[in-house]
């Protein structure tokens, strides 16, 4: 009953504070920003990264925080429970390929990763980290719980604190990843619960765990740490920013098309900015509009655009501002639209695919080579296994394959008349010229001799060898044991030697014959 | 905490109003089932992804009685692999009962309390008995009390007289009974349901001695218990039999339904599920006619509804005050179980 006492007390005060009558106004100590920045990637791909920003102007440590708002009530307590000054999980599922997508925001190791750098007012602060591992694992559905000390690091040079610091004494820096970690929806409904609006208002309604798990690269992450309030620095903040990174597939989810829409992606559409936001923007990288011979087309038409060095590259991005009622205007939704057109056409293309037996591959392809550079055409295909009558005498000499055939009009540097057919020399009218801006050549390629595995030839010869001796030795042993009877005889010999024998055996003593 | 200590203070100052009698009666009537709050221990013993059905079944469950009311704080869920998120499933975050695909028993809003490796017979007892480290998060814990239904739900590979865990441990029958009388030593339930779906099950309870025990299996000793569909396009079985027909009778159950244990008996016949599915009583006090489905599955709260206004008043000593103070003394205590 002990719960009853206080409750009624902190009731009772309720009571009394609101019929006091004056109600005091505390100014908003904490705000939200949120953005979405939507990327079409080199390969076809899109890729999405959410961030939602709070901050919270207050000092955990020294007051006795006791009304939270916007800020998570559960982190809260974990900062000043374990005097946290930075802490960063993620749990990523997937690889980012930098190769095909370029450079990434921010990235993460696949599986779990926490670091955390404590204050210098902690004591024993192996013991915080896995008190804080633990708390963490409960939070998130995670099994942080398996963080110790054979998997934790103390790193000294590659994890600066990243917000403010007084010093940077490593000794109170903890890092730890977990590989083997899945993420799946039940770490994403503690994460989305985290947030202000939780699920139900702003950007946070395009969060749905269907979509964003059917995903090539899916990274959440949270971090925690302390910024300047405001450009003089006198005073410090808490800034909690929950970061997801997807990339969806152009071909698992965009049926391999490269045009994007936001229904497409999230099955979803934008309706409102979140209430509690004082920020909130939808970017759309459009960068790459213009080249190579594709323009990139965004609908609806952005409310601005943003120019910036963005990892070391310019970078366009078209702005929608939520909060502005005007990128809403007629549909109450927002559905953004990504299409590609390509500018110049690719050329004629016929590929005829090979027949067992029947016919080989025919690739034809009309291409316009861009200047300066370089343009590499290549097929994959595979030889399937002959057979064995359908060898060669000689297989292990290797199969060839036909040189490719290409035959180009050449632009003219110098012009040229026309060739009277009859009057000029043979070695000029090879090729009929149309007209005297270009000329015509066909080149080949070198013909490719391929090893292919061949099978033993001699592997007949010794099978019927070896079977027809072993059966030769062995049945025939066994039929002749069988079928044949034995009988000792005797040699016949005269009896002149006979009788001389058996003289010779009786002087000896031996039995005569 | 609930005690008889407390009852006696609490009918003292009701009986300083001036009608007592009709304030005796309604409390009365607050505690007359004997349990006031409900929990779930949900597991699933199995790993690797031809034993997708047993987390299908204990999500089938999971869903259910959060459905009826027991909310995730209250259920210990425990999953020994990870299928929604499998690289082989083809619908990533999704696990299906039945193979139309119709119901997504994963949904939206799943917390699991246990997963992967942490599922084993160390970490399931001690859940059980209430040893847990110190440094484990609430959502690991079974907070029970000694007014307090549990449900516990297992599904896995068994045989006569244990169950695998993760096809590297086993737990026995003799562990398990063990484990619940410690629970009863230590006031941890107040009544017990336990159901188990695997091979030759009914061989899981035969040891218990504790009182107030009900349990189900859903096969005898000597019998399989047989999985129920296999879906082409996922490539393995969705569900076992026991737990689909439970499921089906399940989602007709509604937080205020009247169905009893008897209905939940008759659940699975031979015909449909090959096996025998089989019950075990005797330790229980009460008739299983008696008792509702939702006194497990279910998380019932009893709500005192009034029409009379109060008028509040700041001065501390009116009898307003009081009538105030007191309303809110039994409603907390209603649901002190939280």
């Amino acid at each position: 009953m002990a719960m009853a006492a206080p409750l009624v007390l902190h009731l009772l005060l309720a009571l009394l504070l609101g019929l006091g009558g004056q109600s005091r106004a505390e100014p908003e100590r904490d705000s939200l920003r949120e953005e979405l920045v939507l990327t079409p990637l080199p390969s076809g791909d899109v890729s999405a990264t959410f961030q939602f920003r709070t901050r919270w102007d207050s000092e955990l440590q020294r007051e006795g925080v006791s009304h939270y708002r916007l800020f998570p009530k559960v982190l809260g307590q974990l900062i000043s429970k374990y005097s946290v000054q930075e802490l960063h999980l993620s749990l990523t599922q997937g690889f980012w390929r930098t190769r095909f997508w370029g450079q990434p925001f921010l990235q993460a190791p696949a599986g779990a990763e926490l670091w955390v750098w404590f204050q210098n007012s902690v004591a024993d602060v192996d013991k915080s980290w896995k008190e804080l591992s633990n708390i963490l694992s409960g939070i998130f559905c995670a099994s942080l719980n398996f963080i110790d000390s054979t998997n934790t690091v103390t790193p000294t040079a590659s994890f600066k604190p990243l917000g403010l610091a007084n010093g940077t004494n490593h000794h109170f820096l903890r890092y730890a990843v977990l590989p083997r970690e899945v993420v799946c929806t039940e770490n994403l409904t503690p994460w989305k619960k985290l947030l202000p609006c939780s699920s139900k208002a702003g950007l946070s309604v395009l969060l749905k765990a269907e979509r964003l798990f059917h995903t090539s690269y899916h990274s959440q992450a949270v971090h925690i740490r302390p910024v300047c309030r405001d450009a003089h620095c006198v005073s410090v903040s808490w800034e909690l920013r929950q970061t997801l990174t997807v990339v969806f597939d152009a071909y698992t989810t965009g049926q391999g098309k490269k045009d994007w829409s936001l229904f497409r992606m999230f099955s979803r559409t934008i309706t409102e900015a979140c209430p509690l936001a004082s920020q909130s923007y939808v970017y759309v990288d459009i960068s790459r509009n213009g080249q190579e011979n594709e323009s990139l087309e965004v609908s609806p038409p952005p409310t601005s655009t943003y120019q910036a060095v963005i990892l070391g590259d310019r970078k366009t991005y078209a702005v929608y501002d939520l909060l502005n009622l005007a990128t809403f205007s007629g549909s109450r939704s927002l559905n953004l639209q990504l299409k590609w057109r390509q500018l110049q056409d690719i050329g004629y293309i016929h590929y005829q695919p090979a027949q067992d037996r029947l016919r080989p591959h025919l690739l034809e392809m009309l291409i316009q080579l861009p200047a300066n550079s370089v343009t590499k055409v290549s097929i994959q295909f595979e030889r399937a296994l002959l057979k064995w009558t359908e060898y060669t005498p000689d297989p292990n000499h290797g199969f060839y394959v036909s040189p490719s055939v290409l035959s180009a009009l050449v632009p003219n540097l110098v012009g040229a008349k026309p060739a009277n057919w009859e009057e000029s020399p043979l070695f000029s009218t090879m090729f009929p010229t149309s007209d005297s801006s270009s000329y015509f050549v066909r080149l080949y390629t070198e013909p490719l001799l391929v090893n292919l595995p061949t099978p033993d030839f001699s592997m007949p010869y010794n099978v019927i060898c070896l079977t027809c001796t072993v059966v030769a030795v062995c049945y025939g042993s066994f039929y002749n044991l069988l079928t044949r009877t034995f009988h000792l005889e005797e040699p016949k010999r005269s009896r002149l030697v006979r009788w001389l024998a058996n003289i010779i055996r009786r002087i000896r003593g031996v039995p005569p014959v | 905490e609930a005690g008889p200590g407390s009852l006696s203070r609490c009918l003292a100052y009701l009986t300083s109003f001036p009608s007592p009698s009709v304030w005796q009666d309604q409390a009365e009537q607050l505690f007359k089932s004997g349990h006031t709050n409900n929990w779930a221990v949900l597991v699933c013993t199995s790993r690797f992804w031809f034993n997708y059905r047993h987390v299908a079944n204990t999500l089938s469950v999971y869903r259910s009685v959060k459905r009826l009311g027991i909310p995730d704080s209250h259920i210990v869920l425990m999953l020994a692999d990870d299928m929604a998120c499998n690289p082989r499933n083809p619908k990533p975050a999704t696990v299906f009962s039945h193979k139309n695909m119709e119901l997504n028993v994963y949904g939206d809003d799943v917390e699991v309390d246990y997963r992967s490796y942490e599922v084993t017979v160390e970490n399931f007892l001690r859940v059980l008995t209430g040893r847990v480290p110190p440094s484990a998060p609430r959502s690991k814990r079974l907070l029970s009390d000694d007014r307090s239904n549990v449900l516990i739900y297992m599904t896995g590979h068994g045989g006569n007289g244990f169950l695998k865990f993760q096809d590297s441990e086993e737990i026995t029958n003799v562990e398990l009974a063990d484990a619940f009388e410690q629970m009863w030593q230590k006031r941890r339930y107040h009544e017990m349901l336990f159901i188990i779906d695997t091979c030759q099950g009914a061989s899981m309870y035969e040891r218990f001695y504790s009182p107030n025990v009900m349990a189900l299996a859903s096969s005898q000793v000597g019998e399989d218990s047989l999985s129920h569909q296999p879906d082409l396009a996922i490539g393995v079985h969705l569900m076992d039999r026991y737990t689909f027909y439970v499921l089906e009778f399940l989602e007709e159950i509604h937080p205020a339904s009247q169905a009893n244990m008897n209905d939940l008996f008759q659940v699975c016949p031979k015909s449909l599920c090959v096996s025998t599915p089989g019950h075990r009583t005797d330790l229980f006090q009460r008739n299983p006619q008696n008792v509702l489905i939702t006194d497990f599955f279910g998380s019932v709260r009893k709500v005192e509804l009034t029409t009379e206004t109060v008028s509040l008043k700041p001065d501390l000593s009116s009898m307003g005050y009081r009538y105030l103070y007191l309303t809110l003394f039994l409603n907390n205590w209603v649901a002190s179980g939280e």
